[in-house]
């Protein structure tokens, strides 16, 4: 029996997610037109005001945000609220550039909250289980996202942050968890703790983990369900929207419902800028319908993926996303062929070595070289050399035939590569251009 | 009559080899037999111990990857032609040899040690008995 944290936003229809968002958009797009002159400038330029929105359907006629805009504006300039309303801040990593600070109200923390309580019932959370939160707490959304939405749908909340492994797995056997909210490549990790410490999957008590904040593939997933004995679900979101939970995963396991009543997706071409219809694929863009001190309109997340309106057997009607196949920041240009690192891992996955690899791209006589280091796993250590030879060998042809480029494989010792306990570090780019 | 021999997962860089053999010296370990098999980024060290358990255990902790195989330890008289003989009764046995190596440690009353991996262990076993070769579990000390 499915069980919502939201079920008349969640299973809406049509006609009522429509009302809901005309109703909602309107007043956004008045409140940012009155208290965020950076945003007010751009539709004057655009030579639009709020009069000229009536509904959805007038979106389009908008301007859009982009991270450039959110650094031009760094740190006060989006504020739509006064500061003595704003209660807290979270902040990206700012690996791609000058740290992003959003601010949040009282309120837009309570929504936020309810987007990540959603996520977790969607997961089969319910007040009965013990939910460990193993995101990191502190300027980092995972922590404070899932910790609210845990304590909403009345889980018993572990907020053990990240790091420190061998107590998260203290905590999850002595407490019996039942559901682990981390990023995948820690989850990764855990599972390896487990196994090395003689732990199957009916060891540990878990049966759901929320995964999100950085780019996993398919084969990912499978590994971590089978390694730990449960349902792995995607979630989704950005600092910039206020965190995981503008998007979720349920028992389908493909694609993430989007909460529609907070979060209106569009997909657009990159370069042109044009919306494309449902189902095509192209750069995803979201408008924040009730952000209160940070209101995003139309804001471009440079993530790559596709929307879907089909039925799902969940029962929510929310419009699911695919799996991003990566932010465009984490796309490399490799001799001018597009490299996503999601693309390596789904190779490596498939041919059985673990998810420790890291990305390395330089540059020798003005020619672009990849070398991808992967950890030997046991599985894959034989005494026979030439054994070795051949699979290193179908590695790079299955790279070559993924990525359309050759990159070199080097087998490297186990635990040589950093493990992460936040994002890992999956690239290192030595190019100086 | 095969014994075990530890593959070693190694990377080839410096001090890589050291640092393995440090933590076996550090454990009392002698080594019996060791063989180093390269390629440009790693290698693989293969090595014949006493305490073959022991050995495995050690370099799991230290995360290390490696197997077993097994292997067939013959001792041949020291002497010019002692080496083909080995061979002469394994060609005509038909037994195929992947690789050999030699053990560090010398036989008493001049005999070497040689460790052969080969496809067929048992076929290889018999031909070398019945050339009358003496095959070996443990090493003298």
């Amino acid at each position: 029996m499915e069980k919502y944290y939201q079920q008349e936003v969640e299973c809406a229809t049509p006609e009522i997610m429509r009302g809901i968002q005309n109703e909602k958009l309107l007043k956004q797009v008045k409140h940012v037109w009155d208290n965020v002159p950076y945003y007010r400038k751009k539709m004057e330029e655009k030579g639009v005001t709020p009069d000229d929105i009536h509904s959805i359907d007038d979106l389009h006629k908008l301007p859009f945000l982009s991270k450039k805009d959110l650094r031009d504006a760094y740190p006060y300039g989006l504020l739509g609220k006064p500061l003595k309303d704003c209660v807290r801040i979270h902040s990206t990593s700012g690996t791609t550039g000058k740290r992003v600070v959003a601010f949040y109200t009282q309120h837009d923390i309570d929504l936020w909250e309810d987007c990540c309580a959603r996520a977790i019932m969607a997961a089969g959370g319910t007040d009965e289980d013990v939910c460990q939160v193993s995101y990191g707490y502190g300027l980092f959304t995972g922590g404070a996202g899932l910790d609210g939405g845990s304590h909403k749908v009345g889980c018993l909340t572990v907020p053990t942050s990240s790091g420190n492994t061998d107590r998260q797995i203290m905590f999850i056997r002595d407490l019996q968890a039942s559901i682990i909210c981390c990023t995948p490549s820690y989850a990764a990790y855990l599972g390896e703790r487990m196994k090395e410490m003689g732990l199957g999957p009916d060891d540990i008590p878990l049966k759901a983990g929320i995964f999100g904040a950085e780019a996993w593939s398919e084969e990912m997933r499978q590994d971590i369900q089978k390694t730990m004995g449960i349902k792995a679900y995607d979630i989704y979101g950005l600092t910039e929207l206020s965190g995981p939970g503008v998007s979720f995963e349920c028992s389908e396991q493909n694609g993430m419902h989007v909460n529609e009543d907070h979060f209106i997706p569009e997909i657009i071409d990159p370069d042109t800028e044009e919306i494309l219809p449902v189902g095509s694929e192209g750069e995803l863009v979201f408008t924040a319908l009730d952000k209160e001190a940070f209101p995003m309109i139309r804001y471009r997340t440079r993530d790559i993926c596709s929307l879907s309106r089909e039925k799902c057997s969940c029962g929510r009607t929310l419009i699911k996303m695919a799996k991003p196949k990566g932010r465009s920041d984490d796309m490399l240009i490799i001799r001018g062929v597009n490299v996503f690192p999601s693309q390596i891992e789904t190779v490596l996955l498939n041919l059985g070595y673990a998810a420790n690899y890291q990305i390395i791209v330089g540059r020798v006589n003005n020619t672009d070289t990849l070398d991808v280091h992967v950890e030997m796993t046991p599985e894959m250590f034989t005494d026979n050399l030439g054994e070795i030879n051949r699979r290193q060998k179908e590695l790079v042809d299955s790279l070559k035939s993924m990525l359309g480029i050759k990159a070199n494989v080097k087998l490297v010792a186990p635990k040589t590569i950093a493990r992460s306990e936040g994002k890992a570090v999956r690239v290192i780019d030595n190019r100086k251009i | 009559m095969a014994i075990k021999q530890i593959s070693v997962f190694l990377e080839n860089s410096p001090g890589k080899l050291d640092e393995m053999t440090k933590i076996l010296a550090d454990a009392g370990i002698t080594l019996r037999a060791l063989s180093l098999a390269e390629t440009k980024d790693f290698g693989i060290v293969r090595i014949i111990v006493d305490n073959v358990i022991e050995t495995a255990t050690i370099l799991k902790e230290h995360a290390y990857i490696s197997s077993m195989t097994p292997v067939v330890a013959v001792m041949v008289p020291d002497i010019a032609g002692g080496l083909n003989k080995v061979l002469a009764a394994l060609t005509s046995a038909s037994v195929n040899l992947e690789y050999m190596y030699s053990a560090l440690a010398g036989g008493k009353g001049g005999n070497a040690y040689m460790i052969l991996r080969v496809e067929d262990i048992k076929k290889a076993e018999k031909a070398l008995r019945s050339a009358g070769f003496r095959l070996v579990e443990k090493f003298p000390d």
